[in-house]
């Protein structure tokens, strides 16, 4: 992997999309970087681009303009438009992903559904990474139930152990707590530090949860598509 | 480590009922080709096996229909017409001639037989020539007849069974109020042989009042002769027809063949309906798994890694319902084969039914090219899915 300091670098990154003659900016603008192992989080109301945001620096979209490079390496720009399978590419060496929903297979085992990945693109050495990834979540326990047997927040460590199981750089996680309760919430949460701890992991994540957001090491906020990072209201001020 | 074969076989799992739906569409489609490709390879087969085992390859008859003619020799039957015995002496001069036969067909009209009464047939032969031309029949029990003026019977396999006769036992021929002594029974031929009551011809010709007369001569040809000539130069004694039996099986065939087409496009029908079966069953999983797809492929899946997990889950389906279908073939070629010989007007005697290993693979191997050719387009479809519509389709 790369040594290089910053993670993600985004300059003047805009995403337009048209509704009829109207053109909507959902990200406008937006210049950010992200070194090696910083925990961030983005917030902001509905509609304010965060979602939008978090697709383009994951590589699962295109931007209309601007320019955005990885590890050192120059994605888009003026010049250059990824193909969806370059963007594939991309997205299972340097990413893995999380969302709301949990996205497991049903039919699959807790540990099949890990090792899913691992099925399409392997990076090499990585044979038991699974069942390690499940001790470290706690979860190897559930490794022969199946999807429909565990919690809702068992089910979202699962899905951040697939996510982990090809060992990215950085994990992008899209309101990675937005179905679980409060408790089950702080859990993954504190899953997520671990692994940024441990493993000096890059973690991206939106939420709409303001509490949960000074988990991070950066906080920043959306609204009408820029971006604005948000210093000096470390916790103690958490809203109730 | 899961491969994509477990993926795609746990995911058909998922709508069992529907997949098991979609098989069964499939191994019935698989049924019907296996079995009427059997069909044409059994039918062909039998009547090949009939004909060959009269043992001669020509028939001269009493001038009639041809049809009727071959029929009746086939089958057995009444309305018979008569030709001069003496005539073998003039057939037998011809060069290409090897061997000959004299034949006198008789049948009696038998109160005791069926429920309402039946026909018994009974072949008169010389039993000196026509071992001769058959040297395949083997006995079970006994032996040829004594004498050629004795009134002893050999009975087929079937006649022995049906009539329940041992060596040794007594036929009454009511009508005529003759009694045979049975001398030998045959071992099963699987053709019509095995339904025969044989007689002497001298004591068949006494019985049916027909001294001097026969039905047929059987004509055995010299290896290499020429066979139509042959016949052109026998068309010249009096009333009489040849009945090439190569003609017989050529125009039976003929006869079956508008059957076959037909048989053969129901098929094919069956075969596209079940197609389509499969490719709406693999189009309706994949739209329910569009967001699972586009999940897959933010954990690194490219699309030809999904288009290969869809057609697999098609592959499956159509190996499974191929087996299946062949399986039932094999299993029920007996009960097919009996319906066939139930719609069919004339079926030989032998399995109408003939699945070989060649065939097996072949329906194998058509099944499985379905199976790619309808995943193309689901699996196609299911590779273009991006992840982003999937997760946005759930934001929505």
């Amino acid at each position: 992997m790369s040594n290089h300091a910053a993670s993600i670098e985004a300059k003047n990154l805009t995403k337009v999309y048209s509704r009829g003659i109207e053109k909507i900016p959902a990200v406008n603008e937006v210049s950010l970087q992200i070194n090696r192992g910083d925990f961030i989080s983005i917030i902001g109301p509905s509609g304010s681009g965060k979602t939008t945001l978090v697709n383009l620096l994951g590589c699962l979209d295109n931007p209309t303009s601007g320019e955005l490079s990885i590890a050192g390496q120059p994605i888009f720009n003026s010049a250059r438009r990824l193909s969806e399978k370059d963007l594939t590419k991309i997205r299972r060496e340097i990413f893995g992903y999380i969302f709301q929903n949990f996205y497991l297979i049903p039919t699959l085992t807790v540990l099949e559904n890990v090792m899913l990945p691992l099925t399409f693109y392997r990076k090499p050495g990585l044979e038991d990474e699974g069942l390690k990834l499940l001790k470290l979540l706690g979860m190897d326990h559930r490794k022969d139930h199946l999807p429909g047997q565990i919690s809702g927040g068992e089910m979202q460590r699962v899905a951040i152990a697939r996510a982990m199981v090809n060992r990215p750089e950085i994990l992008l996680a899209d309101e990675p707590t937005g179905n679980l309760d409060t408790k089950r919430s702080e859990e993954i949460i504190e899953v997520l530090q671990e692994l940024n701890r441990n493993v000096r992991l890059t973690i991206i994540m939106v939420t709409h949860n303001q509490e949960l957001a000074w988990h991070a090491s950066r906080v920043f906020e959306m609204r009408d598509g820029r971006i604005k990072e948000i210093t000096g209201q470390k916790p103690g001020k958490k809203p109730t | 480590m899961i491969t994509k074969f477990q993926v795609a076989y746990k995911n058909l799992l998922r709508k069992r009922i529907r997949s098991l739906l979609t098989l069964v569409g499939i191994a019935l489609s698989a049924w019907v080709l296996v079995s009427l490709l059997g069909f044409n390879n059994g039918y062909e087969h039998a009547l090949s096996k009939d004909i060959d085992n009269m043992g001669f390859q020509l028939m001269v008859m009493a001038k009639g229909c041809p049809y009727e003619a071959a029929t009746m020799m086939l089958k057995g039957g009444t309305g018979l017409k008569y030709i001069k015995e003496s005539m073998v002496g003039e057939v037998a001069k011809e060069p290409e001639v090897e061997k000959t036969t004299p034949i006198l067909m008789g049948a009696v009209f038998d109160p005791n037989k069926g429920e309402s009464g039946g026909i018994s047939g009974y072949f008169g032969v010389e039993p000196k020539t026509f071992i001769q031309m058959k040297t395949f029949l083997k006995f079970r029990q006994g032996g040829w007849f004594t004498d050629e003026n004795a009134y002893e019977a050999v009975m087929g396999y079937e006649a022995a069974e049906l009539e329940q006769r041992e060596v040794g036992d007594k036929i009454l021929v009511p009508d005529k109020n003759v009694e045979f002594k049975v001398v030998g029974i045959l071992e099963r031929t699987g053709t019509q042989d095995d339904g025969t009551i044989f007689i002497p011809l001298r004591t068949a010709q006494k019985m049916f009042g027909k001294p001097d007369e026969i039905t047929t001569i059987g004509i055995k040809v010299k290896q290499g002769a020429d066979t139509a000539r042959l016949e052109d130069k026998l068309y010249k004694l009096p009333d009489v027809q040849i009945v090439s039996l190569a003609e017989v099986k050529d125009t039976i065939m003929k006869l079956i063949s508008t059957a076959k087409v037909m048989v053969l496009s129901i098929a094919t029908i069956a075969i596209l309906i079940a197609m389509v079966g499969v490719i709406n069953t693999i189009l309706m999983s994949v739209h329910e798994r569009f967001q699972e797809i586009g999940i897959l492929k933010t954990i690194g899946a490219m699309p030809w890694d999904i288009f290969k997990l869809i057609w697999i889950e098609t592959l499956i389906l159509c190996a499974l319902g191929g087996v299946l279908g062949i399986g039932l073939a094999l299993g029920l070629s007996k009960v097919t084969g009996l319906a066939i010989r139930w719609v069919l007007p004339y079926a030989p005697i032998g399995g109408l039914i003939l699945i070989d290993t060649k065939l097996v693979v072949l329906t194998m191997a058509v099944i499985l090219g379905i199976g790619l050719v309808s995943g193309l387009y689901p699996a196609w479809k299911a590779g273009r899915i991006r992840p982003l519509e999937a997760i946005r389709s759930n934001i929505g």
